[in-house]
């Protein structure tokens, strides 16, 4: 039993510090294609102890250290307990929901089969679902408890924009359901790892292009970057629902930002571009033509392999990201809510419609 | 469920939920009406009844009380002034909920729960509970449905005297 503990614990700390890792690689993204979309250089002038050598690296460590040390301000007439708990509770539900997440198939060690996934559970993509909605409140909350009009108008702006936006997800997410007949991540991963007469990889893209589409729009808004940053939005509420917010917690806001980006990107890759799965790769090596390329020491360096696509891929979709919130300008509230209810939605159901009629004709994939 | 656990959540989820009815603010009401659906729901992951749980958080925790705090939010409804009702209106809904509570505490002990059989496996996952409500279950499922649009549209009609 204690081992099972230790194990469980393990997995969890090893996704954490992965997804903290991609997220601090976002930030460097943040910096760097911002820069270069603006024909600019990028930061590169902070001397840490005189100290300038890396440039932008240096930037990147001196940003949250300047963070802890400013003072936190809590404004006058604002809830002290509610204006402390809301960026916890903003940042909690983002990270949590990564517990579901698979970042292998499985690891065998001294005749254990460990799952690379921190929970297995077989309602996996309501729990993804279940966090998402309870980010809501990190907003909500963090909007009221400032006593700043600015803050309430974001936090209810926000609370508006993902509720909205978290129906549009739902909906994406039944038609890839569907498709696997299953709620398990696990579960779907491996089922993409199955070959399409024989050589493609069966990739949820190709079974729900739409349904990826639809759930990479909704899941940006769920982020709340631009360009669906109206709960922010610094041009009209200054910094909206986190205005009144300095130094650390004002750092755990961005925090769950950044996770929430990287939550998207694992969700996409996760449900459309095969998760931890290398193309061809099965558990004894790569299967090219009904030719098997047998892997040395398969038990440790597939699941390496399967790890370290899993992570390139995060990274691709947390720059893909980046690269829309640096291109594309914000939207006006009305078009907001326009896009989500008239476009988004309808398009979601018929998405849904549609899969179930193919599924009805010509039967379910496996 | 480990009984300690049980005590311990239960204990935690009544609390939770008289401060919902005891907060004067009723912002704070709508958060302790989260804390009470969110611990209600670890009792569905004691039952393993995952589907359930996840559910609940989605559709109560997530979406309903966001839904009470936007509009507390949107209306700005201050601190509620302590007033309380006329002392027969007290005591007939006291009566009223006493008397429920000892129905169900009479039901509760008047039922044998050794001999119900136990359920097979896979009950209450996602496939089993759909089939159930589905087919079986179908037509309670359909007027529910109903009734919820029942709802809506008198809402939308209070809302919107003169369309």
């Amino acid at each position: 039993v204690a081992i099972d503990v230790a194990i469980a614990c393990a997995k969890a700390v090893f996704m954490i510090l992965l997804v903290l890792q991609v997220m601090g690689l976002g930030v460097f993204f943040e910096r760097k294609v911002s820069a270069v979309i603006q024909d600019r250089i990028g930061a590169n002038r902070a001397a840490i102890l005189g100290f300038t050598g890396l440039g932008l690296i240096n930037t990147l460590v001196a940003d949250p250290v300047k963070f802890l040390l400013k003072e936190d301000v809590t404004p006058e007439g604002a809830d002290r307990l509610l204006h402390f708990l809301a960026p916890v509770i903003a940042v909690v539900p983002a990270v949590a929901a990564f517990a579901v997440i698979p970042f292998g198939d499985v690891l065998e060690v001294a005749g254990r089969v460990v799952t690379l996934q921190a929970a297995q559970l077989n309602v996996g993509v309501l729990y993804v679902l279940a966090m998402a909605a309870l980010g809501v409140y990190g907003v909500v909350i963090a909007g009221w408890a400032s006593n700043n009009r600015w803050s309430l108008l974001g936090g209810i702006r926000g609370s508006a924009q993902m509720i909205s936006y978290e129906i549009a997800m739902g909906l994406a997410l039944i038609g890839v359901v569907l498709t696997y007949g299953t709620l398990d991540l696990q579960v779907m991963v491996r089922q993409q790892g199955e070959l399409l007469w024989g050589w493609l990889p069966a990739w949820g893209i190709l079974y729900q292009p739409f349904a990826f589409v639809l759930f990479l729009v909704a899941g940006v808004a769920e982020s709340k970057r631009i360009p669906f940053d109206l709960p922010e939005s610094e041009s009209e509420l200054v910094s909206g629902y986190f205005t009144e917010y300095s130094g650390a917690k004002h750092l755990m806001f961005m925090m769950a930002d950044f996770v929430e980006v990287v939550l998207v990107a694992a969700l996409v890759t996760t449900f459309f571009f095969g998760g931890w799965q290398v193309p061809w790769l099965m558990r004894d090596g790569f299967h090219v033509f009904g030719h098997v390329l047998a892997v040395p020491a398969a038990w440790i360096v597939v699941p390496v392999l399967q790890v370290t696509s899993f992570m390139l891929k995060l990274i691709f979709f947390t720059f893909f990201q980046i690269v829309v919130r640096w291109t594309l300008p914000r939207f006006r509230y009305d078009q907001l809510m326009r896009l989500g209810w008239q476009g988004l939605l309808p398009l979601g159901l018929l998405n849904v419609m549609g899969t179930a009629a193919v599924i009805l004709v010509w039967g379910a994939k496996a | 469920m480990n009984a300690v656990l049980f005590v311990v959540l239960a204990a935690l989820t009544i609390g939770a939920a008289l401060a919902v009815v005891t907060n004067r603010n009723p912002v704070y009401s709508a958060l302790a009406l989260v804390s009470t659906l969110a611990l209600m729901s670890c009792f569905f992951v004691g039952l393993e009844a995952y589907l359930i749980w996840a559910l609940q958080l989605v559709v109560y925790a997530g979406a309903i009380v966001v839904l009470f705090l936007f509009v507390i939010m949107l209306l700005n409804v201050q601190r509620e002034e302590r007033a309380l009702p006329a002392p027969g209106v007290v005591a007939s809904v006291g009566a009223a909920a006493g008397s429920l509570a000892l129905g169900v505490a009479f039901a509760v002990t008047r039922t044998s729960f050794a001999s119900m059989p136990p359920v097979g496996a896979g009950y209450g996952s996602p496939g089993h509970l759909a089939r159930r409500l589905f087919t079986d279950y179908l037509v309670p499922f359909e007027i529910t449905s109903v009734l919820l649009l029942v709802a809506i549209v008198g809402a939308v009609v209070l809302g919107k005297r003169r369309i």
